[in-house]
């Protein structure tokens, strides 16, 4: 029996480490995270979201490190005991028992009566919207509604902490777009711990409060959206960030504040993120980063492909010396055509290469 | 994605661990004391004398020779390949096509079709083997081996159909429309591009027919006559008439059949699941 | 008709692939039951229901349904008893359970005339296991173990259970584990997981273990000879089936124990089935969008 959970103050994990055999899937992770805060773990595929996710739940034993809430350690404790809501990526509604079922499931197992998880189950099928589906069983219903009602199921026992595996990662892109606000809206409304795993860096900007970025097991950073989103605290962060032009260069000098490099014989002024000096690096640079037209840190090349995507046209370029770019622009641009840009130099990262 | 089964994390409680400890026990238990079922049989083969005692007072080989002479293991090894070999080959001859028909058309009366084959395999063979046997005697069938074969078609046929309907259905069905779309006929498709593909599950569905085939004891003890006996039968008889000839000498008969048996099973374990010896009743619960 | 009407029909030649195997069904397992039932009612003396009338008034042939059931019913129960544990305690794919699968499939492939045989020896007053229980001084003379009712019934054991926790193994693999693991993080310790996520969807699966078991061990035939005591409290059903064809050479009366013993099985199979319509029957995985 779960004890009652919702008064802390907050979650602390303290260098949680999971190895699988010799392979390490999740490496000391730290994070404290407050009430009604909205945490997002992005990565890449198999770079241990899931095992985060699943450790916290109690699902996987840790390998190294512990879990607190408040005072209390945690870590030791099985699923059924911690009461953390969970919602998996496939969501695992019991399809043999009826959306009301699903959704009591929880508070029958902690015991509350009758009436009152029927008076709770209600409830949560008009936040969820769904009361008149309640007696269908989850195979009837349709992939966002079962999705609702696994999260349905997860906030009536009225958990401290709410963990989410790739909720939307099954739902084609309108309904996605549509849960992504569902799950906003109803984390305002419980003001609940969330830890919401995702590979998407757009749904992980637009809900959470702060992101943890993963790379094989290892955190890379961990900070609010904007921060991330302006400043990745590295290469890879910045890959998944959208920085899709990653340039090999060289750092010819520091001046003011900001570094020069070369790129062939591109000279562009760059934000040093890192240790700045000289020797190799690399420039990220997002698509949308590019101004279309001469200036300041000027970059030309001749458009090879040119993909209008509604709002703009992603064009490839190729400058003289071969690198290959991609940029953004409302204007229309033919391929074939000369083309020349440039870019603050706020919005040239430029990273030290090799480790 | 979790291959660790249920909620892992946490102490399991002293319930859980003797609850574990209980379950594992019985099942050492239980394999304990087939492997001393087996190993009795073994143990006895190769004794010269054993009686009161934990250990024969001696091991010989001479008991082979002796079954070998006595029960004229070699004419009924030979009728048991005979027969065998020739079940497992109209099997797959009469079972694959059929099985092929199931897994990529519908048509009606599939359903029937498909009741139809899973029938022989879930009504247990002394049922129907009694009046099959009578109708194959009428037919002057019983007792050759011929009429043995047609028995042991019952059930082999509806189980080559059962395993091999799943495993056609996961051949990409556009490697078949490809190839007839490059002007190849249906019997060309067949010979060209879906046998090599079905080779791996037709191996098997044969190793799996054959091992079951070799052990099926009353359709064949209700059909066969002395001289279309197999491996099985004959051990039934000689243990049934046990007390006319020595122990020792059934058993060495005995080790004979396990041997025949296993071999193929181990051959048969590299292809496939274990729990597929015993049907695919999974895909039938629907 | 033409070729045409028949494709619509979804009749092509594909389906005629199915030709030799549905008339071998018909001609070879089909008719034989229909040929038994119709030779059951013609007997070689008295009216059509001469042949029932006799069994049900003969106590050495009606007695033997009693007998059968005696024996059938306890090893399915036991065997489903044992194989329902083990199966779930051995859900994950693990090097044990492939090990424990192997090793169970050998006394299923090794059949029933071999078990007997090894049990004859093995569990014979100067067998291994009575050795073992008099040395540890827990008898003082060898259990009868053979030519008995135990003897049959711990054979039925032997190969049935085997073959229990092997299809009960198969439907219990078919279980998603995110479902267990669901319910874990809504507060169900393990004895709930099982009471409410597993037994519930593995109940259908069950069901039909229960019927097949059930079906072979009511079909036990040479090891209720030879391990049995055929004359007296194991002379099931099969034997008086077999006697009445092979020794009596009366090939109608033994067409109508044949019939008596498949209703017999279908009965309860019926039965059993009924019940598993109260269930759920849909996959077992979690639901997917
Ligand atoms: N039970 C396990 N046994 C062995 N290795 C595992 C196990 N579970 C996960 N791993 C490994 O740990 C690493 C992290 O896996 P995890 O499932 O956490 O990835 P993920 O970030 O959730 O990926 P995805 O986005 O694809 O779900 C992977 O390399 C995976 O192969
Ligand atoms: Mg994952």
């Amino acid at each position: 029996m779960p004890r009652d959970n919702s008064g802390f103050r907050e979650l602390r994990l303290d260098a949680i480490s999971r190895r699988f055999g010799g392979a390490v899937a999740l490496d000391r992770l730290s994070l404290a995270i407050a009430r009604g805060e909205f945490i997002a773990l992005l990565g890449p595929s198999g770079c241990g979201k899931s095992t985060a996710l699943n450790c916290i739940a109690g699902l996987l034993a840790l390998t190294g490190g512990a879990i607190w809430l408040d005072e209390r350690r945690i870590d030791g404790l099985p699923p059924e005991e911690r009461g953390f809501g969970m919602i998996f990526q496939n969501y695992a509604l019991f399809p043999h028992m009826s959306v009301r079922r699903n959704i009591g499931f929880g508070l029958a197992m902690r015991g509350v009566g009758r009436e009152e998880i029927r008076r709770r189950v209600d409830a949560a099928l008009a936040l969820i919207r769904l009361a008149e589906h309640a007696d269908k069983l989850p195979g009837q219903l349709s992939g966002g509604q079962q999705q609702r009602v696994a999260i349905a199921r997860a906030i009536v026992i009225e958990p401290p902490v709410i963990l989410m595996d790739e909720p939307l990662s099954n739902l084609d892109a309108k309904l996605r777009i549509e849960m992504r606000s569902e799950i906003k809206r109803i984390h305002q409304e419980l003001g609940r711990a969330t830890v919401y795993v995702t590979h998407d860096q757009e749904e992980a900007l637009s809900l959470a409060d702060r992101i943890v970025v993963l790379k094989d097991g290892v955190t890379q950073q961990i900070g609010a959206p904007e921060e991330l989103y302006a400043r990745p605290a590295n290469l890879d962060v910045a890959l998944f960030m959208g920085y899709r032009n990653a340039i090999a260069a060289r750092i010819e000098g520091v001046e003011g504040g900001q570094a020069v490099i070369s790129i062939g014989q591109i000279r562009l002024r760059g934000t040093a993120a890192g240790h700045p000096g000289g020797g190799d690096a690399t420039a990220a640079i997002r698509p949308e980063d590019f101004v279309l037209g001469p200036g300041p840190n000027a970059v030309r090349g001749r458009a090879e492909t040119v993909e209008y995507c509604g709002r703009d046209y992603l064009v490839e370029f190729l400058t003289q010396d071969g690198h290959r770019l991609y940029a953004r622009t409302e204007t229309r641009v033919r391929p074939g055509d000369f083309v020349e840009w440039h870019v603050p130099p706020d919005r040239v990262l430029v990273y030290p290469s090799g480790k | 994605m979790n291959a660790e089964g249920s909620a892992t994390s946490g102490r399991r409680g002293w319930g859980g661990i003797v609850w574990a400890a209980l379950v594992r026990a019985l099942m050492t238990f239980f394999l304990i004391n087939v492997a001393g079922v087996i190993a009795s049989v073994v143990v006895s083969s190769f004794a010269t004398r054993w009686l009161g005692t934990w250990l024969p007072a001696g091991y010989t080989m001479r008991w082979y020779g002796s079954a070998w002479d006595e029960f004229q293991l070699g004419d009924v090894l030979e009728v048991t390949v005979e027969i065998v070999l020739i079940v497992v080959a109209l099997s797959i001859l009469i079972g694959v096509p059929a099985a092929y028909a199931l897994a990529r058309k519908d048509f009606p009366g599939k359903r029937a079709v498909t009741l139809l084959f899973l029938l022989p395999l879930l009504v247990p063979p002394i049922t129907y083997g009694i009046p099959l046997a009578t109708v194959l005697y009428r037919l002057r069938l019983g007792g050759t081996e011929t009429g043995v074969i047609l028995a042991n078609l019952v059930p082999a046929v509806p189980f080559v159909v059962l395993v091999m309907t799943p495993f056609i259905e996961q051949v990409d069905p556009r490697l078949e429309a490809a190839a007839r779309v490059f002007g190849a006929r249906l019997h060309r498709v067949f010979l060209h591009v879906l046998l090599p593909l079905l080779a791996p599950g037709i191996l098997a569905a044969g190793l799996l027919v054959l091992v079951r085939t070799i052990a099926l004891f009353e359709l064949t003890f209700l059909v066969a006559g002395p001289d279309s006996q197999t491996l099985v039968v004959a051990l039934y008889y000689s243990v049934f008439a046990a007390g006319v000839r020595a122990t020792q000498s059934i058993d060495a008969m005995a080790v004979t059949y396990m041997v025949t048996t296993l071999v193929w099973l181990l051959l048969a374990l590299r292809f496939v699941d274990p729990t597929q010896l015993v049907t695919r009743v999974k895909r039938e619960a629907r | 008709m033409a070729a045409r009407e028949l494709r619509e029909a979804g009749l092509d030649r594909t389906v005629l692939l199915t030709v030799p195997g549905v008339l071998l069904v018909l001609l070879l397992f089909i008719y034989p039951f229909a040929y038994g039932l119709f030779l059951s009612f013609a007997p070689k003396t008295g009216g059509i229901w001469a042949n029932y009338a006799r069994f049900f008034g003969d106590e050495r042939l009606y007695g033997t349904i009693a007998k059968t059931f005696w024996i059938a019913l306890p090893a399915t129960l036991l065997n489903l008893a044992l194989a329902l544990p083990m199966a779930y305690q051995l859900r994950r794919a693990t090097r044990l359970q492939r090990a424990v699968t192997t090793a169970l499939v050998v006394p299923i492939t090794l059949g029933t005339v071999l078990v007997a045989e090894g049990m004859l020896n093995y569990l014979g007053p100067q067998g291994w296991l009575n050795r073992l229980l008099i040395d540890l001084h827990l008898v003082a003379a060898p259990v009868r173990l053979i030519h008995n009712y135990w003897g049959v019934l711990l054979s039925l054991v032997v190969t049935g259970f085997p073959f229990a926790f092997l299809l009960t193994l198969s439907y219990v693999t078919g279980i998603d584990p995110v479902l267990a693991q669901a319910a874990a993080t809504l507060g169900a310790g393990r004895g709930r997981q099982f009471l409410h996520i597993y037994l519930p969807l593995l109940a259908p699966g069950l069901a039909i273990t229960f019927c097949l078991s059930f079906v072979q061990a009511f079909s036990v035939f040479p090891s209720a000879i030879l391990l049995g005591a055929p004359a007296g409290p194991t002379r099931v059903i099969s034997i008086a089936a077999y006697q009445a064809a092979f020794e009596d050479y009366d090939y109608s009366m033994a067409s109508a124990i044949a019939m008596l013993m498949g209703l017999a099985q279908l009965i309860v199979v019926v039965a059993v089935l009924g019940l598993r319509g109260v269930f759920y029957r849909g996959p077992a995985a979690g639901a997917k969008g």
